[in-house]
């Protein structure tokens, strides 16, 4: 079974810091994932998501701050709410919404970016890669 | 810096090895070559440190001699050395933002083990940038001139100071403070820690300085009502509540005090335990000396008659039909030094606060013995005459109990011991202190703290349980006794005491979440406002041009409140100095032929920063509220709004960049595994 290749779109002041954090602290994480620098989780756009999705990313991340620590004050509660009717979209057309990993990392949280980076290449490395899946689904 | 989108796309890659924290890892001189193989890359270097002088004079002369217009650089976090090679292309004469950083240290050679993964993600992150780098646009900041005055919020020891520093400059200053008169907390205060010397005598030269300055306009009765506008040009909106006082006739000579036959319970500056009049200041020092009229308890505004200050005063100052002004000033900052309220002891009915008569909070203490107090500074019980031959000063009262604040605010320890030595200097009575642990930490502090402990005063450690009435023993009776478990000694104790105080906590402004929204800052959980660093940006926020001071940003004694209003000020000259302050250039913009006019973008916009056109039916943004969030892109609809240096093309990009280069991989392991 090939690694699945997964995309993650992080914000720059919270989840892209908590990386950084991991990194000095030398947590060691899977390397599945590839990080996207984006300013506020607030600007992934459904598009974004799903065209990362069309370019075969098996999982697709969007972390941000914590709510109520955006640093554009409710930047991340877009986020939030946009995502799960994102969910929503994705499992109507097939793809399972557990492929998309909506989470709030803070950038002191370096134990728990690494812990959620290494869960969701778990729960990816437990699903079909995204093709096979897509096929099944057409039956 | 002459770069436009038409010309030939030439990048330069540059691999760092970071001594051995990236090399040591990554295969660096494999990734080198390999990125020179990637589409429109023309130079690739690996280095030993791509952040020294030699490293990016490499950068440098790439530009300048072999026509590179595009830099990547693959190294530590952007969040390090972004700006430095910015600077590196800036200095070559390309514009900084055709500069793309691949982060391989922090968020790969030193969180993978294995090497070829290690190597085969620092790939993966080179050619998604190479990919960004290519779509990315020359940008040019934008400046816009600073408006020097400054607007400071709340007139306690901070907003005084702030307000000392910036006028003393020759800037004007707007301080606005929504009690009757400046001085906050501190005017409440006898005593301060650790020196001990009159709260009010080195405090009211500071509030006359502050209130008397050419170059402030100082607004008490007052609040701010609406904040517009961005760094450098702030237009505030403050309502001037009605004193029905002439201020211009009125002399501050008291009569209408003296004469008003209304007394009322002081709840604010005597904190209950004295009596004002309904038409006051709430103390005689205070700044600005004219009086207001309490309206809900001044007897004309609830029957109809009495007028009695109308009557007696000499300069016929008073005016009952004067109406609450609303005005706007224009300010290029702004400075919030708001303070902090006390823990409502109620809150912890096991304490009696409000049930047991001679359980006091700190600051009924403060009043107590304050020679400008209810009692004139005799420390007694409640009956106004009884003085306690036994006190118990229980500490962290609502702070550092998961039940009600997590935190420690800082300065009851200190306050504490401060009762204790008034205690015994006033009363000679036996002093209990109930602690968790002492913390006295700053200059002349834990002195302070020793010097108490040979006054013989009693340090019990643990937290107490319950203060009670209810007796055991003849050795109780008529006594509040202490339920402690004493945890040096590791048993329960009883004590019996005369007076309880208890040290409340700081809280956060009970109005903290409504006032961040106003001015467009954070709050934490506990609703102190948020600073943009909590080391080295202690007092900005993160919305530029606003700055947090004192108490209002977490609890802290008054030194240290001291030193943010004047940290504070010192931010707010250093800003007026530049003369025009360059903002984001990373900001939205609105393709007016793809607009549909729906508003989405407006809502979503955390700052106000996107206009509605009306003639045009479109929406706007404007460049300088605009703080780069790019959440109106993730809004759009229409797909007509998008975010300078982070737009669709780039993103999408640097994405199949990385896509690719995994997809490729994974072909060449397949193929590699069918052979």
């Amino acid at each position: 079974m090939p690694e699945p290749k997964i995309i993650g779109f992080l914000c720059n002041w919270c989840s892209y810091r908590g990386a950084d954090t991991a990194g000095m602290a030398r947590l060691k994480y899977p390397p599945n994932v590839k990080i996207v620098r984006v300013p506020c989780s607030g600007r992934v756009s459904p598009e974004l998501v799903l065209r990362t999705f069309r370019e075969g990313a098996d999982g697709v991340m969007v972390l941000g701050c914590h709510i109520g620590d955006c640093h554009y004050s409710t930047g991340n509660h877009r986020a939030a709410k946009r995502m799960p009717v994102l969910k929503k979209v994705l499992e109507y057309s097939g793809i399972d919404p557990e492929r998309l990993c909506v989470n709030w990392v803070s950038a002191a949280e370096g134990e728990r970016f690494a812990k959620i980076i290494t869960d969701f290449t778990e729960t990816i490395r437990a699903l079909p890669p995204l093709t096979e899946e897509m096929t099944w689904t057409k039956g | 810096m002459t770069q436009t989108s038409h010309e030939e796309v030439r990048i330069g890659v540059y691999i760092c090895h970071c001594g051995s924290n990236i090399a040591g890892t990554v295969d660096v001189a494999e990734v080198s070559r390999w990125a020179g193989l990637l589409p429109n890359v023309v130079a690739s270097h690996d280095y030993k440190f791509m952040c020294s002088s030699l490293g990016q004079e490499l950068i440098e002369k790439d530009i300048q001699e072999n026509g590179v217009n595009r830099v990547v650089v693959a190294s530590c976090s952007p969040h390090l050395h972004e700006p430095t090679f910015r600077n590196a292309c800036a200095r070559a004469g390309l514009n900084p933002y055709l500069f793309e950083m691949a982060n391989i240290r922090e968020q790969d050679s030193w969180v993978t083990v294995d090497k070829g993964e290690a190597t085969k993600k620092a790939q993966a992150l080179v050619a998604a940038a190479v990919g960004r780098v290519a779509h990315q646009q020359p940008l040019n900041s934008l400046f816009v001139p600073i408006n020097p005055d400054v607007l400071v919020v709340g007139g306690g020891i901070t907003g005084i100071q702030a307000t000392l520093e910036i006028a003393n400059s020759g800037r004007h200053v707007y301080l606005i403070e929504r009690e009757p008169s400046i001085g906050g907390h501190m005017a409440q205060f006898d005593k301060t820690f650790p020196t001990l010397d009159c709260s009010a005598c080195i405090l009211t030269p500071k509030m006359f300085d502050a209130g008397n300055h050419k170059n402030v306009t100082m607004l008490t009765w007052s609040e701010v009502e609406k904040v517009e506008g961005y760094i450098g040009n702030f237009t505030v909106t403050i309502r001037k509540k009605a004193r029905y006082i002439d201020v211009d006739l009125c002399t501050g000579c008291g009569v209408c005090q003296e004469k008003c036959p209304k007394k009322v319970i002081d709840d604010v500056f005597e904190a209950g335990l004295g009596y004002r009049k309904a038409v006051y200041t709430p103390f005689p020092q205070a700044v600005p000396k004219y009086p207001v009229i309490d309206r809900v308890n001044c007897t004309f505004f609830q029957k109809g008659t009495c007028k009695a200050c109308e009557k007696f005063c000499p300069t016929g100052a008073i005016k009952f039909d004067q109406a609450d002004e609303v005005i706007t000033v224009t300010v290029g900052n702004i400075i919030l030094a708001t303070g902090f309220d006390l823990f409502d002891a109620r809150k912890i009915p096991q304490y009696g606060y409000g049930r047991l008569a001679n359980v006091f909070t700190s600051l009924e203490f403060e009043r107590l013995t304050n020679a400008a107090g209810p009692t004139g500074g005799k420390v007694v019980m409640r009956d106004g005459v009884t003085v306690p031959k036994t006190v118990g000063i229980i500490h962290c009262v609502g702070s550092r109990d998961k039940n009600y604040n997590n935190y420690c605010s800082a300065i009851c320890c200190m306050q504490s011991l401060k009762f204790a030595h008034l205690v015994k200097e006033k009363t000679g009575a036996e002093v209990y202190q109930f602690y968790i642990d002492m913390r006295t930490p700053a200059k002349a502090y834990d002195e302070f703290y020793q010097r108490i402990i040979h006054e013989d005063v009693h340090f019990v450690r643990g937290k107490v349980a319950e203060v009670t009435d209810a007796a055991r023993n003849p050795g109780e009776e008529g006594k509040l006794i202490i339920q402690v478990e004493d945890t040096l000694v590791g048993k329960q104790r009883r004590i019996p005491v005369d007076m309880v105080v208890l040290s409340a906590g700081l809280e956060a402004r009970a109005d903290a979440k409504e006032v961040a929204l106003k001015f467009g800052i954070s709050c934490s959980a506990d609703k102190w406002f948020i600073e943009k660093h909590p080391k080295l940006d202690p007092v900005a926020t993160m919305t530029d041009g606003v700055f947090v001071a004192g108490a209002c940003q977490g609890p802290k004694d008054i030194p240290a409140s001291v030193a943010q209003g004047a940290a504070a000020a010192a931010r707010v000259l250093s800003i007026i100095g530049q003369g025009e302050i360059e903002i984001e250039a990373s900001t939205a913009i609105v393709d007016e032929l793809a607009c549909v006019g729906c508003k989405e973008c407006i809502t979503t916009c955390p700052y106000q920063a996107i206009e509605f056109l009306e003639d045009k039916q479109k929406a706007h943004v404007i460049e300088a509220l605009c703080k780069g969030c790019g959440t109106c892109v993730g809004a759009c609809l229409s797909k007509s709004i998008s975010l300078r240096h982070f737009t669709d093309d780039q993103l999408v990009a640097e994405m199949i960049g990385a896509m690719w280069t995994m997809k490729q991989f994974e072909r060449a392991e397949l193929e590699a595994q069918n052979a």
